[in-house]
């Protein structure tokens, strides 16, 4: 085992090695510029990927710019300007597959890029299903949750997702992201669709019509939110008995900010995010960031970044070595969407058909709000 | 400016022209030295004016325009669009194999190129389900053109090679060229030339073969010579060999005349490609009508589609119309804009005229110190002043508690203020206030406090002295508040964005959307030059009531 990964080392080396000589120079860029969400998610990057990094690589600088929310669109204005000032892009599956799609972002062999297990399993069988675009470099599994205030919900806590659309017994405000995305989802499980048809009865007109009907049994109980971090702070401040983020920021309002907020778990629904390189850059720009997303996609350090926040690695090999926190020193294994007990009931977002539907439900589903 | 030089000229159109000290006519003397005055005067302001130019007017333009530009669809699908102009979409039926083939032979460049998906994005702005359609058949398109290279590499591997088919096809010269050249060499790759003699017997092969040398050439960066052809060039070469020309191959004599006859021959009993079933088996919507009513509409190089969809209506076989009553959103939005923004104004004015009162009749000291106190909120961000007020309004915010507190209201029946109309027209008259005090109180600072003496004096109610001497002079003011705080709310984002709810977000959240979410950037160009229009149609109208020249900032 260990021969094998000295091996596997040095053969990485080597390749490495006769890459950088394949380069135009041979050189490797000195900056990099690293495109990311911002806030806690990008903190705990920054000490699980880049600062090991700079500190393995002297002279190298790396600089942040929280910019994701918006990145195919900057993406696109760059291409068309024909000046790529990014070099690595953090972006969701969805968006990851659109800038693929248009020829924005590059495409990547996974064996090669990205470094293999300890174990010697080629990264394409470590990343397995998740690599779901072919530039498509994934580091974390998430997940749109709702938590709930304990303190307002009585002696029987909700445990289903359909307790979000129960007004009686769990009477206040919801806070629902301003899309339809997860909603209608949601909306059409809660009116009685079986899980494996969702996306079926969603194509239809009736079925849209169906989820909005049931979403408008509780929308005048609903905030809509925009941004991630709304609805923890909704929930902090009592103005919500219950509302859908990401499981990461709960997390941090449960764990770090001690509130009285529990999790829904129940219809989560499993989202990726990761890294996508710029189609276009310069040869030795190139040169430094696959380096990097080599160094930084590597078993160890995904599991590191389970240290920090609590959304799963990507790889599989990763997964038996998630610790406990940095700072707080709690497992946090039991936090992570992809544990058993939190997964029993899971939903994973159909990128395809929100590919086809997004105009189209998303007019109607505007059109309702504005009612 | 010409007054004056007909002025100095009258007395000497009785006695010749009138003459400058150095001799020559005083008329053309002054309009040189004028002419030079305006030059430097616009060489003064030429970096203003270029700044302009290029910062603010040639991106406006430019958004303009993406608003009616639709040369996607024309650009990447050339020859399906071509053929579908000859297509009656009337008779119900999808078009023919011709078609079909045609629709091959662009995606099949265009995804090469990885156009194909934007097309399907863009499309699928119209018809729901064109960005997997595309998708899907950028991948199919494969299957389709291996049908002809596995039988003419099964029949001979000469065709498997890059190299014997450029032997083919290039012409001498070119081929002299390219086995010379060296990547490495770092000198540009000679351009591809096709064999004149082959552009005559093998015209599709040739045509599409040039298209793939760019390509390859120039896209690619990788040496031709060695590059094995797409599947596509094996379509057409069968194409050519079964059709009008082919007895002409005969003829031929250069490289590869002996495999070119064999390929003829052999090429008689080949499976051919059924295109219109092919594309069926990728997906069956390409069977059905849709898909091409759609490509069709939007063939032409400009659309009025996106303005159609800024204003709730469709593309249909008659003409625009409304879209269903459940996908209409902007009509109401601009509606609910306008209004807003009118109550906006409206409140500024109602806040800010006793403060711009007070201030104007203040002693200048303690006027100063409130001055400050106005221009407090221009100095802190506007995001910090939004999220108080989301603290301050929210149900279980300060107002709220308070209002709780004092017993005016039931602590289970809150007052809803933040996330619906109420919430953006409160902070919004906050953030925008100041811009309605400037105005007016230097307005009101140049009415003199002795008017309002000598009109009581004259018998006058306290009422009737302001209602009849006061306000009338400070209508200028007012209305140099409003056109700043109109226009200003009007295209305001932020604010509503985050305490606006569903029922208090304006039209500019919705191109805000189109804009970094949908990426629907043609339907953004079409609301946002909707809305400039609306702004100037206003501001029309309002030169036309008050008049502009009421207008003032200040003196």
């Amino acid at each position: 085992m260990k021969f094998t990964t000295t091996l596997l080392a040095t053969s990485a080396l080597i390749g490495a090695g006769t890459f950088a000589l394949a380069d135009a120079h041979g050189n490797m860029a000195n900056e990099m510029t690293l495109v990311s969400w911002g806030g806690a998610y990008q903190a705990s990057q920054d000490k699980a990927y880049l600062q090991p990094y700079l500190k393995n690589n002297p002279g190298v600088t790396g600089v942040w710019d929280e910019s994701s929310n918006e990145a195919v669109a900057k993406l696109r204005a760059m291409n068309e300007a024909g000046n790529i000032t990014w070099d690595l892009v953090d972006v969701v599956a969805a968006d990851a597959i659109r800038l693929c799609d248009e020829g924005l972002a590059m495409e990547i062999d996974a064996d090669e890029l990205l470094a293999a297990a300890p174990d010697g399993t080629p990264a394409s069988e470590d990343f397995g299903d998740l690599l779901v675009s072919d530039c498509f470099i994934p580091q974390i599994v998430y997940s749109t949750t709702f938590g709930y205030r304990t303190d307002m919900v009585g002696d029987t806590p909700p445990t289903k997702i359909c307790d979000v659309f129960d007004l009686e017994a769990y009477p206040g405000k919801r806070a629902l992201e301003k899309r339809p995305i997860n909603n209608m989802e949601w909306a059409l499980l809660c009116d009685g669709v079986p899980k494996d048809e969702v996306y079926d009865v969603l194509a239809t007109p009736e079925g849209q019509e169906k989820a909005l009907a049931k979403l408008d049994t509780i929308k005048d109980s609903v905030i809509w939110w925009s941004a991630g971090a709304d609805t923890p702070q909704l929930l902090a401040d009592g103005e919500v008995v219950m509302g859908s983020t990401y499981n990461g920021r709960l997390f941090s309002v449960i764990e770090e900010q001690k509130q009285p907020v529990a999790m829904l778990w129940d219809a989560q629904v499993f989202d990726l995010d990761g890294w996508i390189i710029p189609a276009g850059l310069p040869a030795d720009r190139l040169a430094r960031v696959k380096d990097f997303v080599k160094f930084a996609t590597d078993t160890q350090r995904l599991a590191d970044q389970s240290q920090y926040i609590s959304y799963g690695p990507a790889r599989l090999s990763s997964a038996p070595m998630v610790g406990k926190h940095a700072d707080l020193g709690i497992d946090m294994a039991p936090h992570m969407p992809t544990d058993p007990k939190n997964a029993a009931n899971t939903f994973l977002y159909n990128y395809e058909f929100w590919a086809d539907y997004r105009d189209d439900i998303d007019a109607k589903f505007q059109a309702w709000l504005a009612q | 400016m010409s007054d004056t030089v007909d002025a100095t000229n009258i007395p000497g159109e009785k006695s010749g022209p009138m003459l400058a000290a150095d001799g020559t006519p005083l008329k053309r003397s002054l309009r040189r030295a004028l002419r030079r005055q305006k030059m430097s005067a616009l060489l003064l302001i030429a970096p203003l004016l270029i700044f302009i130019l290029i910062t603010f007017i040639a991106p406006i333009a430019d958004m303009l325009f993406r608003s009616v530009e639709n040369e996607i669809v024309q650009d990447t699908l050339p020859r399906t669009t071509a053929i579908l102009e000859t297509w009656d979409s009337e008779s119900g039926n999808v078009p023919d194999t011709p078609v079909f083939k045609a629709l091959y032979q662009d995606i099949f460049i265009a995804q090469e190129r990885k156009l194909h998906t934007r097309l399907g994005s863009r499309l699928n702005y119209e018809l729901t389900g064109a960005s997997s359609l595309f998708r899907k058949s950028g991948r199919g398109v494969g299957d389709i053109g291996e049908v002809y290279q596995d039988q003419f590499e099964d029949m001979n591997a000469f065709w498997k090679k890059g190299e014997n088919w450029n032997d083919i096809l290039g012409s001498d010269a070119w081929l002299a060229e390219i086995k010379s050249w060296k990547k490495a060499s770092g000198q540009a790759q000679p351009p591809f030339e096709i064999r004149a003699q082959i552009a005559e017997i093998l015209p599709q092969t040739a045509a599409f073969y040039q298209i793939f040398a760019d390509f390859t050439q120039n896209e690619k960066n990788s040496n031709l010579y060695k590059k094995d052809p797409w599947e596509l060039i094996y379509s057409a070469f069968y194409d050519d060999l079964t059709g009008a020309n082919a007895a002409r191959i005969d003829t031929y004599t250069g490289p590869g005349a002996a495999e070119l006859s064999e390929a003829k021959a052999a090429a008689a009993n080949f499976e051919t490609v059924d295109y219109k079933a092919a594309f069926g088996d990728i997906d069956k919507d390409w069977l059905k009508m849709p898909i091409w009513d759609t490509i069709r509409a939007y063939s032409p190089r400009f659309t009025n589609g996106y303005f159609l969809n800024a204003v709730d209506m469709q593309k249909s076989e008659n003409g625009p119309e409304l879209r269903p009553e459940n996908q209409r959103i902007y009509a109401t939005l601009f509606l609910r804009t306008l209004f807003m923004s009118t109550v906006i104004t409206l409140s500024c004015i109602l806040l800010g005229y006793p403060v711009g009162w007070i201030l104007a009749n203040l002693p200048a000291r303690t006027a100063n110190l409130l001055m400050i106190l106005v221009l407090l909120p221009f100095w802190t961000s506007l995001l910090v002043r939004t999220s108080a007020w989301k603290v301050m309004l929210q149900q279980q915010g300060v107002v709220n508690d308070t209002l709780v507190w004092l017993g005016i209201v039931a602590d289970d029946s809150r007052l809803a203020l933040i996330n619906n109309q109420t919430g953006t027209i409160i902070a919004m008259t906050h953030i925008l206030l100041p811009f309605m005090i400037l105005p007016l109180y230097s307005v009101m600072q140049t009415i003199p406090p002795s008017y309002l003496r000598a009109a009581k004096s004259l018998g006058a109610t306290n009422w009737t002295a302001f209602w009849r001497v006061y306000f009338p002079q400070s209508v200028p003011g007012i209305g140099a508040g409003s056109i700043l705080v109109f226009i200003l709310s009007i295209g305001y984002y932020i604010t509503p964005e985050i305490v606006g709810g569903t029922t208090g977000t304006f039209i500019s959240n919705r191109i805000a959307y189109h804009i970094s979410s949908s990426l629907n950037w043609g339907l953004a160009a079409a609301l946002g030059a909707i809305l400039l229009a609306v702004v100037l149609g206003l501001y029309y109208a309002y030169d036309k009531i008050v008049g502009i020249d009421n207008v003032k900032l200040g003196g």
